[in-house]
């Protein structure tokens, strides 16, 4: 503790205030004692205000995430470890090796020190486990009220694999489509904990990274056509957004789609289908035909070969119920789930 | 709107209060507008009430129905490929 | 989820499928109206018309509660939230729903008014307790599913003496609906009855349709297979040249229906004279009230000065046909194109039971 600061800063009692982030002293300590303490990094050592980093060898990948979920505490994880697993994710599926992050903090006056510490000791849990360091970072506070809690802003940067180039236009008909395991876990989880439902049900959000899995992917060269994190508007928004970019249909099977039997049953009850419904730990992929079986074997056993592509109708995602007729899978209309990412 | 569910009793509370399941996800509901709930019986749910019990031998019949008419078309099936 | 999973499996349904194909008689049309909006949803969302043969059509009735309610009767709950500043309280499809002065009451929200979206009538007598110096006002919208709920609320609301608690009624009545449907003049052979009204309602209220119109109605449940065994039954009425009310729901609905559940909504609430359903024009004895004599306290109407203006629909809105029967959603010059999901014009594609919606959302690849 530098001898600059009388007292340590109050983490079971104090309270965020103004002053945290007026960029005096009182946002150092915070800065020190708080947020360096469990970030720790050779880059966020160096004390500037930006990051000096290590030239990359190939192209540059950058994502950023605004993160305003709540509760800010959930089951399977909270707002920290999931901006964290957000933006290395969105990097991981272009293609590219996630290498470093900046995290950028609102804090509304009153904010307890208790729960910002158990949010950035998740944080640094987190970057820790993906080997993806937080470098730079920056601290706002606003009045109370005018915040809820704690918006974390997340930007990543990664370096392309050398040979890769995904896109959705790379698709072709008879491309097989993979989700990595069950989706709507996250969406459902974290409506459910925000207790406005009278609803019990153990679920917990899947956030995580899938960096790993991303690269065993990449490892098929050009049989690795696309990739996407279905964060918020769940799966079918990303297929969406697939056949836009592909001008091509996609054909799912319902029969396919791996579904926690407690993401079905809550789903049903609120009406809500769980094509539609975020995950934070999932990604799905578009592989050549000829690479369904070493796609599997890479994924692991809760991967799924849900559809494929087709032709035509251009554009279009289509369900084959598991009634056995037809439907599309439109782009998601208003928000049954607010607040979910 | 229209949105009802069927859910097994799991629970009964003073007050017509009742809690019911359906696959793994419990709600707490109101029976205020049947009568003799008990656990292990189906409801059908409806926007926080349960509207009416799931006669579950006629549930039982209604499927088996369906049944007979898909072992037709098996059989149909089978013969074709003959 | 038991009772749910087996009536949407693809051996069953093809079991019904082929025994529809067989039976519809070639050259012949079948033209079969499913008044309840859950059963509009359900044929859509599972593909159900590539299991019907061409010459068995379904016609989308008008059992949508939302697609129904009048712009006016909107505009007077937006007006409750905005100049009276009370808490509206609404079930979740009533608000996107346009209004008048391109507002709806997510974007009176957005303006700052107090809209709550609640999923059940619970939720809104628990508001009203949390907030005793507020007005909390429930907009209550539906069939005859939904009444019973309400009446619970008001029985609780009249035992509490929660005075800060009133409803602005809008709950509609089912076989009325069905008679203004014949007397429009659209061309239908059978109807496929409501799931969840009926078990409230019964079998019972749907036999003048038959004795009286020689109208077929086969009550179905509410799952896919539930829908498709009906028009079964629909048909081989129809071969048969018969006419009756028949149960496929028998699950859940017998002829007298929840007799609990009826005496509670007649001793709450009493019929209006008329009320004007959006899209059929002005209806006698369809729609219900608080009763005067016990229930006027917690009638928002009697209580806050919102009178109600009728306003009329865009012109290029084909709603009153849609949900007449007589037209369908592609032939309305502007589905698809300036009205969809997300930008609604009419009350048939703001919500997801409509037909213009479900069309839009899950069929619209169809030629």
């Amino acid at each position: 503790m530098k001898s600059d600061y009388i007292r340590p800063l109050d983490i079971k009692h104090g309270r965020v205030d103004m002053s945290h982030g007026s960029g005096g002293r009182a946002m150092a300590q915070l800065i020190e004692e708080l947020f360096a303490k469990h970030l720790s990094n050779e880059y966020l050592a160096q004390g500037d205000d930006g990051a000096r980093l290590p030239a990359v060898n190939g192209r540059l990948v950058m994502s950023t995430d605004a993160h305003v979920v709540s509760p800010l505490f959930f089951p399977g994880g909270d707002i920290g470890c999931l901006s964290v697993h957000g933006t290395i994710n969105d990097v991981a599926v272009m293609g590219a090796t996630p290498l470093y992050l900046a995290a950028g903090f609102v804090l509304e006056e009153g904010f307890a020190l208790a729960d910002l510490a158990r949010i950035v000791e998740s944080m640094a849990q987190a970057a820790k486990e993906a080997g993806v360091p937080i470098v730079t970072g920056d601290t706002k506070v606003v009045e109370a009220g005018k915040a809820d809690g704690v918006f974390i802003t997340t930007t990543g940067v990664g370096v392309l694999r050398q040979g890769v180039d995904l896109s959705g236009a790379n698709a072709r008909p008879g491309d097989a489509v993979f989700v990595s395991g069950p989706i709507g876990d996250h969406g459902t989880a974290v409506m459910v904990a925000r207790g406005e439902l009278a609803l019990e049900v153990d679920l917990e959000s899947d956030t995580a990274p899938v960096a790993a899995s991303a690269q065993k992917l990449c490892a098929l060269g050009t049989d690795l056509r696309w990739m996407r994190d279905p964060t918020r508007g769940g799966l079918a928004t990303a297929l969406n957004e697939l056949a836009q970019q592909s001008g091509l249909a996609i054909s799912i099977d319902e029969h396919a789609l791996p579904v926690r039997p407690e993401v079905a049953g809550t789903c049903e009850i609120l009406g809500i289908d769980p094509l539609y419904v975020a995950c934070e730990g999932r990604l799905i992929a578009v592989i050549a035909s000829g690479a369904v079986e070493r796609a599997l074997s890479a994924l692991g056993a809760e991967a799924a070969d849900v559809g494929e592509v087709r032709a035509e109708p251009e554009g279009l995602v289509l369900l084959q119920t598991t009634l056995g007729g037809s439907r599309v899978v439109d782009m998601l209309v208003g928000d049954p789930l607010p607040r979910i990412c | 709107m229209c949105l009802a569910i069927p859910a097994r009793v799991v629970e009964v509370g003073p007050a017509d209060r009742a809690v019911v399941d359906l696959g793994g996800v419990q709600k707490e509901i109101s029976t205020a507008l049947i009568d003799g709930v008990a656990v292990g019986d189906y409801v059908i749910v409806h926007v926080g009430f349960a509207l009416q019990k799931l006669d579950e031998e006629e549930a039982a019949k209604t499927l088996a129905l369906f049944d007979e008419m898909a072992q037709l078309v098996a059989a149909e099936d089978a013969r074709e490929v003959r | 989820m038991k009772y749910v999973d087996e009536f949407r499996t693809g051996d069953r349904a093809a079991g019904v499928a082929a025994a529809i194909a067989a039976e519809a008689q070639p050259g012949r049309d079948y033209r079969l109206m499913e008044f309840c909006g859950g059963h509009t949803h359900a044929i859509s969302r599972y593909g159900i018309a590539d299991l019907l043969p061409a010459n068995v059509r379904m016609i989308h009735g008008p059992g949508c509660p939302v697609c129904v309610l009048p712009i006016g009767r909107i505009d007077q709950a937006i007006r409750l939230a905005r100049e009276h500043g009370a808490i509206l309280c609404s079930y979740g499809d009533c608000l996107r729903v346009p209004a008048s002065e391109h507002l709806s009451l997510l974007k009176a929200k957005a303006l700052g008014a107090k809209v709550r979206m609640i999923y059940s009538t619970q939720d809104a007598l628990r508001i009203a307790r949390e907030n005793p110096d507020k007005q909390v006002v429930f907009l209550a919208i539906g069939f005859e599913t939904t009444t019973p709920p309400t009446a619970v609320a008001i029985k609780q609301a009249q035992a509490e003496g929660l005075k800060n608690f009133s409803i602005l009624c809008n709950h509609v009545l089912t076989p009325a609906a069905m008679h203004a449907i014949l007397a429009g003049g659209v061309q239908i052979d059978g109807f496929v009855g409501p799931a969840h009204v009926s078990t409230v309602i019964g079998s019972r209220p749907y036999e003048v349709f038959a004795s009286d119109y020689g109208k077929p109605v086969v009550i179905a449940g509410f799952e896919p297979l539930d829908v498709m065994q009906a028009i079964l039954m629909l048909v081989r009425q129809i071969n048969e040249n018969r006419a009756a009310v028949e149960n496929e729901f028998t699950r859940a609905v017998t002829r007298d229906g929840n007799v609990k559940a009826q005496a509670l909504v007649d001793e709450v609430f009493e019929l209006r004279e008329s009320f004007e359903w959006r899209g059929l024009g002005t209806i006698p004895n369809s729609a219900l009230r608080l009763r005067r004599t016990t229930g006027a306290d917690f009638d928002a109407e009697l209580r806050f000065d919102v009178p109600y203006v009728a306003v009329a629909d865009n012109k290029a809105c084909e709603c009153a046909a849609i949900l007449r029967g007589q037209k369908r959603p592609e032939e309305c010059a502007i589905f698809g194109t300036v009205c969809t999901p997300d930008n609604p014009v009419g009350s048939c594609m703001v919500s997801s039971e409509g037909a213009c919606a479900a069309h839009y959302t899950y069929g619209r690849f169809r030629k």
